[in-house]
């Protein structure tokens, strides 16, 4: 029986919580390594287990994946949230990456100061509401299914929850004009095992407070 | 017979020229429409063309494509550059991410303000030599095969090429510990393809400059 893969990083969100999010929605039980000091990530990298001496980094089938969207795109496939040709799957990626630039935003402006981050916070919103929520409210207009591509669960939607509930944390009203959005996302939040993750008490982050922030400084010197 | 790929972009490296590399590597032919002014990317946003209302896109296949890694994704896919199977593929997607990051840094470098810039290359000198390069070197020294993953040339392969020839511009004598990195920059540029990408007239961009930079933030302003 193959072990549980197990993730390596900060408690907190950062680049793995959408990680977390992928394993949970396909069903895959996962352990975590909790690093909170500088000796545990120098010892990793002295042990030669990151690839670029950075977090995440994730123990799977025998692998040690580090690289957010190398791990991120290894597990699609795997569980089959990928699309089923190239056709479908390039379109997953693209939704993929808008998302995926839309959270980096949220989890880096945690570490600017405040006036910076108030006004990195304030341009996702706005992205977030000219740029992305638009888009995905016309594609799911346009094809009238339940999911983004191929009327099939895939990674692209469980990025897009994830990116909408990240928002909504910024601005509860933020989906007020997206109607097809608002049903998107509690369709997807009641799929089992997603319900299972937004319960309290799972592996689900919290947003970053100032306790994360100092530990990741303390632990990467910056 | 199928039409060329199209790329539409401004004249320059930015965020398309890693895709003309693997498309040139690849022997696949493509047309380019260049964006010279404001109005050219307005065109383009009016048409409904940019998912994201961003550049890169690429016309391939009857699709419009943006997300620089979802093209990238789909053209490795289609031209059999990503591996025979997901552990293959996961080794290329690590190698990859790494030869972007690094990558990021080089290509963002010109838009540093003047007073950042010692600063910004000192820290790209480090990560070259400490962090990035050491992890490809080690790779090839570790099986002592011709590429990076397989034994086959791969995009692995193709990107972190290209990144050498930047890392040579800024400063040839960061290539000075790494022979195993020199011969596969050498092997992979005397590939008939890449080595009609390498001569001049060719569609490869130059380094970027202060004229570049100029038309780019005219034409996207910022």
């Amino acid at each position: 029986m193959a072990a549980k893969p197990k993730l390596w990083y900060f408690r907190g969100r950062g680049r793995m919580e959408s990680i977390r999010w992928l394993l949970a929605a396909a069903g895959v039980e996962f352990e975590e390594e909790v690093l909170e000091t500088r000796e545990q990530y120098e010892k990793l990298q002295k042990d030669g287990r990151l690839l670029f001496g950075q977090v995440p980094l994730v123990e799977i089938d025998g692998m040690e994946l580090t690289q957010t969207r190398a791990i991120l795109s290894s597990l699609a496939t795997k569980d089959n949230l990928h699309g089923k040709d190239p056709k479908e799957t390039v379109r997953i990626d693209m939704y993929a990456e808008g998302t995926l630039d839309l959270m980096m935003m949220v989890a880096l402006a945690a570490f600017k100061p405040p006036e910076e981050k108030e006004e990195s916070l304030a341009l996702v919103l706005k992205k977030a509401k000219t740029q992305h929520f638009p888009v995905f409210e016309k594609i799911l207009k346009d094809h009238g299914e339940d999911f983004l591509v191929g009327n099939k669960f895939s990674w692209a939607d469980i990025q897009l929850l994830e990116a909408i509930l990240m928002v909504e944390e910024l601005d509860a009203s933020v989906l007020s004009d997206f109607p097809l959005l608002k049903e998107f996302k509690t369709r997807i939040s009641n799929i089992p095992t997603i319900k299972k993750f937004l319960k309290p008490g799972s592996q689900r982050k919290p947003p970053p407070d100032s306790h994360y922030v100092e530990v990741v400084r303390n632990v990467l010197q910056f | 017979m199928s039409r060329k790929p199209i790329l539409h972009y401004f004249n320059g490296r930015g965020r398309m020229e890693c895709i003309r590399w693997l498309l040139a590597a690849a022997g696949v032919e493509f047309e380019e429409k260049l964006i010279e002014k404001p109005e050219d990317l307005n065109k383009l946003k009016n048409d409904g063309s940019l998912l994201f209302q961003q550049v890169p896109m690429v016309e391939i296949d009857g699709m419009n494509l943006v997300q620089t890694r979802a093209i990238l994704n789909y053209i490795a896919t289609k031209y059999n550059l990503y591996g025979k199977d997901i552990k293959e593929r996961a080794l290329i997607d690590m190698y990859s991410e790494g030869v972007a990051d690094l990558g990021e840094m080089i290509m963002l470098l010109p838009l540093c303000p003047a007073a950042e810039k010692d600063a910004k290359v000192t820290l790209i000198r480090e990560k070259t030599t400490n962090r990035f390069l050491p992890a490809f070197e080690n790779a090839l020294k570790s099986h002592g095969q011709d590429y990076l993953v397989g034994n086959k040339l791969s995009r692995a392969d193709i990107h972190l090429v290209e990144l050498l020839y930047y890392v040579e511009e800024l400063d040839p004598s960061l290539l000075a510990n790494f022979p195993l990195l020199k011969a596969l920059k050498a092997r992979v540029s005397n590939l008939p393809a890449v080595k009609k990408f390498l001569q001049p007239g060719s569609q490869r961009k130059p380094p970027t400059d202060e004229k570049q930079i100029e038309e780019a933030r005219k034409i996207f302003k910022f």
